[in-house]
C-alpha cells in the first residue's frame, strides 16, 4: 500500500518530463491529476488503519545497503498517518492553486512540487534513522528551488540562500548523532533502537544534536528568522508547503525521535524548551502586531503556534501530546488557507503591503467571510479544530508548569489583537480606491480551493474524535517510556 | 681546570640570534638578509669550534673548515643574483619581492 | 423539543447568510422572526416543563473532545436557571428580531444583519444550556466574536471597527482568565463537568493548589479566575471600556448584546457557579467589591455623558455591578431575578431610544434633540416607563429586585454589606438623576435640533412600535407576577440549581430592617429626578453659568467625561507600550538586529573579515614567512614538551579559551593593512 502511494507521484514525474512544454493544460491537469490520486490513496490509508493496536501497519521493507544495515523501511502508525494524508493533501492544493499565477518553466515546477510529495511521503512514513535524515535534508532541495525560481522580488535569492544553509547547518550535527549512534549500535533501525539505553551524558548530547536540527525547522525562537523571510519570498504554493507541512517535519522528529529515544533527556531539557517555547510565544505576537507585509503576519503567528506544539509535546502527559497533533493538523489547515487568502489578493494586485487593502469587503464579500472565518480559526475560536488543539494542549501543560500555561495563554489574548486587527484593517473600513482597482470577487477555482480547507477546519473542530481516537494508543504507547 | 664554556655558547647564540633578527627583521634590504646569513653561518662555526676545544674532538674544526667553504661559496652566488636581480628590478628593497603572493 | 429550542437560531441564520441572496431581505426578515418565535415558544412550554413542574432535563449527544480523563462532551442541561435565562433571550431577542426588520429596513445587508442576530441568540444559547465549562467557553467566545461581528456591521466606519476590536480584545483577556479557571478546575476534579464538580466541591475545602509558585486556596483561585472572564464579559471594572464604545453598533444590537443578553453572560456564570463561590468567602469578598465599585463609578460617568445610547450603556453597566454585588453577598436568586427585570426595562430604553435615533435620521447627541414630545407620544411614553422601572419606583418591575438587593445588603450587616449598600444607595440617586436628564433633554427641553431633522420626525411604525409595547406590559407587570415564584421565601423554583450555605442566607432578615431604611432608595430617587428636573428646568441660567465659568466644573465635567482616564490609562499605559515592544525590541533590536547578528548575517560578516585577515598572513615575503615558520616551531615544540608537565595547574579548556579569546580579539580590531 504504501509503495504504491510512493510510485504514484514518481509516475506523476515520469509523466510530466515526458510532456512537451507548449502544452501547458495537459501538464497542469497530468499534475494536478496525480497529486489528487495519492491524496485519495492515502485516505484509503486511514480508512484501513486499525485503530486498537499502538504498532506500525502497511508495512514494507526493501533492502537498501545491507553492508551498513539500512533498509528502506516504511510503516505508518497513529502519529505519522495524519501527516501522510495532510501532506498529499496539501500539495494537490498547492497545485490546484498555482494554475494560473505560474508562466514560466512549467513543468520543473510541477515537477518540484511532485517530488516534494514524494519526499514528504517518504519523510513521515520512513522508521530507519538514515533514510529519514536523507530525505528530510532533501525536501529542502526542491523547496529552494521553488523559492528561488518563482518567489516574487530579487530578494527571493537571499531569502533561498539563508532557508537553505540555516537548516542545513542545524542538520549537520544531527547527522553527526546518528552517525554516532550508528557506530554504537550497528543499525539505524527505529523500532530497534528505541529499546537501546544510551548512558545519560551520551543522552544529552545526542537530545542537543537532535534539538539543533529540529529546532531550526520547526522554527524555535532564536533561529526561527528564516520563516518571515523564506514565506515573503515565495510564491503562494510554496508558502503553503511550507507552513502546511514543512514546519511540521521539525514537530514530527520531536515527537517520534527526540521523545522516544532519549526519554532522560527529554526530561532534563524540558525546561529549556518551555522557556524557549513560552518566550516564543509572546514575543512573536508582539513582533506581529507591528508588520506591514501580510505574509510576514502569517509567519509570525506560525512561529508562535508552533512554539505552542513544542510546549504540548514536552508535557509527557496524553492531553498535551494529543493537543500538540492538533495544533498541527489544524495548523497545516489553517496557514495553509490563510495563505491562500493572501495568493488571492496576492494575485489581483501584486502587493502584499497592509497600506494598499481596505475596505475589501465591499468588493469582495465571499472572499471576506473566507478570510474571517479563517482568521476567527487563527486565533483559537471554539468550534474550529485550533481551539480543541489548544484547549488540550493548554490543560496538558497546566499540569506540569502553571507558569509556561499562564504565559502562553496571554498568546490567545495576543492573537485575538494581531488577528482581529488584520481582519480590520484589510477588510473593513473605507475602499482604498486609488490603489484597488480589480473588483472580482474569488474565482470559482480559488472557492474550490479554500472549501475543503473549510471544512476540514470545521469538522476536525466540532468532532476532533476521529482524529484523536487514531492516535490515542500511539500515544499512550510512546508516552510508556518516559 | 674547569673553564666556564657558558661564555663562548652565549657568544655564539647571540651572534645567531642576531643573525636570526636580521633575516626575520629585515625590511630594507636584501644585502641585509645575505649578511646575517653569514652572521649565521659564523656563529655555527664558534658553536663547533668551542664544542671541538670542551669535547677534545679534531671533528669539530674540520666541520668548521666545511662549514667555512661552503659560506665562502653561497655568499658569493647570493650576490651574483644580487646582482641580476637588481639589474632587472632597479631595487633591493624586500618589501617588492613578493611575487609569491598569493 | 429542547434541542431545537437551541438549534432553531442557528438553523435560520445559516439559511439567511448563505440564501440571503436568494430570499429577498423580507424573506430573511419573516424566516429568522418566525424562527426566534417558535423558539421562544418552545423555550416558554420548556419554562413551564422544567421550572414550573420541577422535572430538569439533561441532553447527552455527541462526544466533543475526548482524551483521556478529559471529556468534553457536546450536552445540554437545562435546569430552573438555564430555562428562565432561555425563556428571557428568546424572548428578547425575538422582539429585537421585529423591531430589527423596521430599523433597519432601508439598509441594503438587512439579510446579514438578520442572520448575525440569529447566530448570536444561538451561542447565546449555547452557552446557557451547556452542561459543562467548555461549552460554555464555546458559547463565551461565540457571543463575543457575534458582538466583534455586529458591532463592526457598518463596516466601513473607522469608529466602528476599532470599538470592535477593543470589545473582542477585551472579552479575550476576559477568556483568557476564564480559561485558567476551567484549567484549574480539569487539574483539581479531573472532570469538566458541572454535575460532577458542583458535588465534589465540598470534599475540596481548604485544598490548596500552586499556582505561578504561590499557594493559593483551590476553590478560592477557581472562583477568582472564573471571575475574571466575568469582568470581562459583563463589563465590571477594570475590563469595562468596551461597553461604550460597542454603541457604535446600531441599536437593536445594543438592545439585544448589550442590555439583556451578553453582558448577562458574566453574572450566569457566577450564578451557576455558586457552589464554587459558597465555599471561598475571599472570592465572595472581591466580588462584591468589584461589583457595588462598579455599579458606583459607572452611575457616575453616565450622569456627565451626552450621547443617549452611551447614557443607557453605563446604566447597564452600573446595573451589573448591582447584580453582580448581588452575587458576591450570596444572594443569587435576587440577582438571577434582576437580571430577568432588568432585561426587560433596559430593552425597552435601547429600543425606544432606537425609535428616537430612527426618528431624528441618526441623532444621537442628547444636546441636539428636544421638545420631542408632542412629536413621539408613544415613544415619550415608553421611555418613562423604561426608566421609572429603572430607578425602582414603587410597584413596577425594578422596585422588586433593586430595592430588595439593597435591602439585603444592608441586611448583612456586616462591613461588606454596608460598603455595598452606600454605594448602591448612591447609585440609584445617580441613576434616577440622568433618567430623568435623558427623559427631560430630550423630549421636554426647548427644541435644539436641526431644522431637516426636525421637519422629518415620525413616530415609530409597527413593527417597532409592537416590541416596545410588549416590553413595557413586561417592564410594568412581570416584577410583581413573578416576584414570589423567583425570590419568595421558601419558593422550590430553584430546585437545586443555586446553592446557598445555610449560614449565608439573610433573606429573612431582609425583611426585618427598619422601615426608614426601607424608605431610603425611593427617596433618594425622587431627590435625584428632581435634582435633574430643577438643574435643567428651572435654574437652567444659573447652572449653565456654573457649567461654563468655573474651572472646578470644567475639571469635574472631563473627569467624568473621560470615563476617569480609564481609557487613556488603558491606552498608553498597555497598549501602546505593547505596540512599541513590539516594532522597538522584539523586532528591531532582538529579529533584526541580535539573531541576524549571530545568524546569517553576522556570520557571513564574520567570514568576510576572518578570511582577508587570514589571506594577509601570504604576503609573498620570505622574511614574514622565515618570521612564521620560527615563532610556530618554537611554539609547537615549547608547548608538546612542557604540556605534560604543566597539565595539572593550568585548566587546558580554559586557557584554550583564553588564546582563543584573544585571537578573535585581534581580529575584530585590524583593519585590512
Amino acid at each position: 500500500m504504501l509503495s504504491l502511494l510512493i510510485t504514484l507521484p514518481i509516475l506523476g514525474i515520469l509523466s510530466i518530463l515526458i510532456i512537451p512544454e507548449y502544452k501547458v493544460n495537459l501538464i497542469k491537469q497530468v499534475a494536478f491529476l496525480s497529486s489528487l490520486l495519492t491524496f485519495i490513496c492515502s485516505l484509503f490509508l486511514w480508512v484501513f488503519f486499525d485503530n486498537s493496536t499502538s504498532k506500525f501497519q502497511f508495512i514494507e521493507y526493501f533492502d537498501w545497503m545491507s553492508l551498513f544495515n539500512i533498509h528502506f523501511f516504511l510503516g505508518i502508525d497513529g502519529i505519522s498517518l495524519f501527516f501522510v494524508i495532510l501532506s498529499t493533501f496539501l500539495v494537490s492544493i498547492c497545485i490546484l492553486n498555482s494554475w494560473f499565477s505560474i508562466k514560466k518553466h512549467l513543468k520543473k515546477y510541477y515537477v518540484c512540487f511532485l517530488l516534494m510529495d514524494l519526499f514528504l511521503i517518504i519523510v513521515f512514513s520512513v522508521l530507519d534513522i538514515i533514510v529519514f535524515y536523507i530525505f528530510f535534508e532533501s525536501i529542502l532541495i526542491p523547496m529552494f528551488l521553488v523559492i528561488g525560481v518563482w518567489g516574487s522580488r530579487t530578494r527571493k535569492l537571499k531569502a533561498a540562500y539563508q532557508f537553505f544553509l540555516y537548516t542545513l547547518i542545524g542538520s549537520l550535527f544531527m547527522l553527526l548523532a546518528i552517525f554516532y549512534m550508528f557506530f554504537e549500535t550497528g543499525t539505524t533501525d527505529f523500532q530497534i533502537l528505541n529499546t537501546v539505553l544510551f548512558s545519560e551524558d551520551k543522552e544529552l548530547i545526542l537530545w542537543l544534536a537532535f534539538f539543533l536540527s529540529f529546532s531550526v525547522k520547526v522554527p524555535m525562537v532564536p533561529v526561527h528568522i528564516w520563516l518571515p523571510e523564506a514565506h515573503v519570498e515565495a510564491p503562494t504554493s510554496g508558502s503553503v508547503i511550507l507552513a502546511g507541512i514543512l514546519l511540521k517535519m521539525g514537530t514530527y522528529g520531536l515527537l517520534r525521535f527526540s521523545l522516544s529515544l532519549f526519554p532522560y533527556a527529554s526530561i532534563y531539557f524540558t525546561p529549556l524548551v518551555y522557556s524557549l517555547s513560552a518566550v516564543a510565544v509572546i514575543y512573536t505576537s508582539l513582533t506581529t502586531l507591528r508588520q506591514v507585509d501580510l505574509k510576514k503576519i502569517i509567519a509570525y503567528s506560525s512561529v508562535a503556534h508552533m512554539a505552542f506544539v513544542t510546549i504540548g509535546i514536552f508535557t509527557f502527559n496524553l492531553y498535551g501530546v494529543e493537543g500538540s497533533l492538533l495544533i498541527m493538523l489544524s495548523h497545516g489547515f489553517i496557514s495553509s488557507a490563510l495563505f491562500l487568502c493572501i495568493g488571492v489578493l496576492y494575485d489581483r494586485h501584486h502587493t502584499r503591503l497592509i497600506k494598499y487593502y481596505s475596505g475589501l469587503t465591499q468588493v469582495m464579500p465571499l472572499y471576506s467571510f473566507f478570510f474571517v472565518f479563517f482568521s476567527m480559526a487563527n486565533l483559537g475560536f471554539p468550534g474550529t479544530s485550533s481551539f480543541a488543539g489548544e484547549f488540550l494542549t493548554l490543560i496538558g501543560s497546566y499540569q506540569s508548569n502553571t507558569f509556561v500555561t499562564f504565559l502562553a495563554s496571554t498568546g490567545m489574548v495576543l492573537g485575538a489583537g494581531y488577528s482581529l486587527w488584520l481582519c480590520n484593517r484589510v477588510l473593513f473600513g473605507p475602499l482604498t480606491v486609488n490603489y484597488i482597482k480589480q473588483y472580482t470577487d474569488i474565482t470559482r477555482r480559488e472557492f474550490a480551493v479554500l472549501i475543503p480547507l473549510l471544512l476540514c477546519t470545521v469538522w476536525m473542530g466540532v468532532y476532533p474524535e476521529i482524529f484523536l481516537d487514531t492516535m490515542h494508543l500511539t500515544i499512550s504507547n510512546l508516552l510508556q517510556k518516559i | 681546570m674547569l673553564i666556564d664554556q657558558s661564555k663562548f655558547l652565549f657568544v655564539a647564540i647571540s651572534l645567531f640570534f642576531i643573525g636570526l633578527c636580521g633575516i626575520m627583521l629585515n625590511r630594507k634590504n636584501i644585502i641585509l638578509m645575505l649578511m646575517s646569513i653569514e652572521l649565521m653561518l659564523l656563529a655555527v662555526n664558534f658553536n663547533l669550534i668551542v664544542f671541538s676545544v670542551f669535547l677534545d674532538d679534531i671533528i669539530g674544526q674540520i666541520f668548521a673548515l666545511f662549514v667555512l667553504t661552503v659560506a665562502a661559496a653561497e655568499s658569493a652566488i647570493g650576490l651574483a643574483i644580487l646582482v641580476v636581480y637588481y639589474r632587472i628590478r632597479g631595487t633591493v628593497s624586500i618589501e617588492y619581492i613578493n611575487l609569491l603572493k598569493g | 423539543m429542547y434541542l431545537l429550542l437551541v438549534f432553531f437560531p442557528l438553523i435560520g441564520f445559516t439559511i439567511s447568510l448563505f440564501f440571503g441572496r436568494f430570499i429577498s431581505p423580507r424573506g430573511t426578515a419573516l424566516i429568522t422572526c418566525t424562527f426566534l418565535i417558535l423558539s421562544f415558544i418552545l423555550s416558554c412550554l420548556s419554562f413551564f416543563e422544567v421550572g414550573l413542574s420541577r422535572s430538569p432535563v439533561y441532553i447527552k449527544l455527541s462526544p466533543w473532545i475526548d482524551s483521556e480523563l478529559f471529556d468534553a462532551s457536546w450536552g445540554f442541561m437545562f435546569d430552573s436557571l438555564t430555562v428562565s435565562m432561555c425563556v428571557l433571550v428568546t424572548c428578547i431577542s425575538s422582539l429585537v428580531h421585529i423591531y430589527s426588520t423596521g430599523y433597519m429596513s432601508h439598509d441594503p445587508h438587512q439579510p446579514r444583519f438578520m442572520s448575525y442576530l440569529s447566530l448570536f441568540t444561538f451561542f447565546m444559547l449555547m452557552l446557557i444550556t451547556s452542561d459543562n465549562f467548555i461549552q460554555l467557553f464555546f458559547g463565551w467566545e461565540g457571543v463575543g466574536l457575534c458582538s466583534y461581528l455586529l458591532i463592526n456591521f457598518w463596516f466601513t466606519r473607522l469608529q466602528a471597527n476599532k470599538s470592535a476590536i477593543k470589545a473582542m480584545v477585551i472579552n479575550r483577556i476576559g477568556d483568557f482568565g476564564l480559561a485558567l479557571g476551567i484549567f484549574s478546575i480539569f487539574v483539581a476534579f479531573k472532570t469538566v463537568d458541572y454535575s460532577t464538580v458542583f458535588s465534589l466541591i465540598p470534599y475540596f475545602d481548604g485544598y490548596s493548589i500552586s499556582f505561578l509558585q504561590f499557594n493559593f486556596d483551590l476553590v478560592t483561585l477557581i472562583g477568582l479566575l472564573l471571575f475574571i472572564g466575568a469582568i470581562g464579559k459583563s463589563a465590571q471594572l477594570g475590563l469595562h471600556t468596551w461597553l461604550p464604545d460597542a454603541m457604535e453598533g446600531p441599536t437593536p444590537v445594543s438592545a439585544l448584546i448589550h442590555a439583556a443578553t451578553m453582558v448577562t453572560a458574566g453574572v450566569y456564570l457566577i450564578i451557576r457557579c455558586s457552589p464554587i463561590y459558597e465555599y471561598s468567602s475571599s472570592a465572595l469578598f472581591y466580588i462584591t467589591v468589584v461589583g457595588a465599585l462598579t455599579a458606583f463609578f459607572a452611575a457616575s460617568i453616565g450622569v456627565f455623558q451626552n450621547d443617549l445610547k452611551k447614557v443607557i450603556a453605563y446604566s447597564t453597566c452600573s446595573q451589573l455591578g448591582y447584580m453582580v454585588f448581588a452575587c458576591g453577598l450570596s444572594n443569587y436568586s435576587i440577582s438571577m431575578f434582576h437580571v430577568l427585570n432588568h432585561a426587560y426595562f433596559k430593552a425597552l430604553l435601547f429600543l425606544s431610544a432606537g425609535s428616537v435615533i430612527h426618528a431624528l435620521s441618526d441623532e444621537q447627541d442628547m444636546r441636539r434633540m428636544g421638545g420631542l414630545i408632542q412629536l413621539l407620544p408613544f415613544t415619550y411614553t415608553m421611555i418613562v416607563i423604561g426608566s421609572l422601572a429603572l430607578m425602582g419606583f414603587p410597584f413596577l418591575t425594578g422596585f422588586y429586585s433593586k430595592d430588595v438587593i439593597l435591602e439585603i445588603a444592608y441586611s448583612k450587616y456586616n462591613f461588606l454589606g454596608t460598603f455595598a449598600h452606600w454605594l448602591g444607595i448612591t447609585s440609584a440617586s445617580i441613576t434616577a438623576f440622568y433618567s430623568f436628564k435623558l427623559i427631560y433633554l430630550t423630549f421636554l427641553a426647548a427644541p435644539n435640533g436641526y431644522k431637516s431633522s426636525m421637519q422629518s420626525v415620525h413616530d415609530a411604525p409597527f413593527s417597532m412600535g409592537l416590541p416596545l409595547f410588549f416590553l413595557s406590559i413586561c417592564s410594568i407587570f412581570v416584577g410583581y407576577l413573578t416576584k414570589d415564584l423567583f425570590i419568595g421565601l421558601g419558593t422550590p423554583f430553584w430546585n437545586g440549581s443555586i446553592f446557598i450555605l445555610p449560614h449565608h442566607l439573610n433573606i429573612i432578615d431582609a425583611e426585618f430592617i427598619p422601615i426608614h431604611i426601607k424608605w431610603i432608595p425611593f427617596f433618594v430617587s425622587i431627590f435625584g429626578g428632581s435634582l435633574a428636573v430643577c438643574l435643567y428646568h428651572l435654574l437652567l441660567r444659573l447652572s449653565f453659568s456654573f457649567y461654563n465659568n468655573t474651572s472646578l466644573f470644567i475639571f469635574i465635567y472631563t473627569f467624568f467625561n473621560k470615563k476617569w482616564f480609564f481609557d487613556r490609562l488603558q491606552n498608553e499605559l498597555i497598549g501602546s507600550s505593547l505596540l512599541k515592544i513590539g516594532y522597538a525590541i522584539t523586532y528591531k533590536t532582538i529579529d533584526k538586529g541580535l539573531i541576524e547578528f549571530f545568524g546569517p548575517s553576522g556570520i557571513s560578516n564574520m567570514v568576510f573579515i576572518v578570511s582577508k585577515q587570514v589571506s594577509d598572513l601570504e604576503s609573498g615575503k620570505i622574511n614574514q614567512y622565515a618570521f612564521l615558520m620560527f615563532i610556530c616551531t618554537t611554539l609547537l615544540v615549547s608547548i608538546s614538551l612542557v604540556l605534560s608537565v604543566i597539565a595539572p595547574y593550568i585548566d587546558l579548556q580554559l586557557s584554550f579559551m583564553f588564546v582563543l579569546y584573544i585571537i578573535i580579539n585581534n581580529i575584530k580590531l585590524n583593519k585590512i593593512k
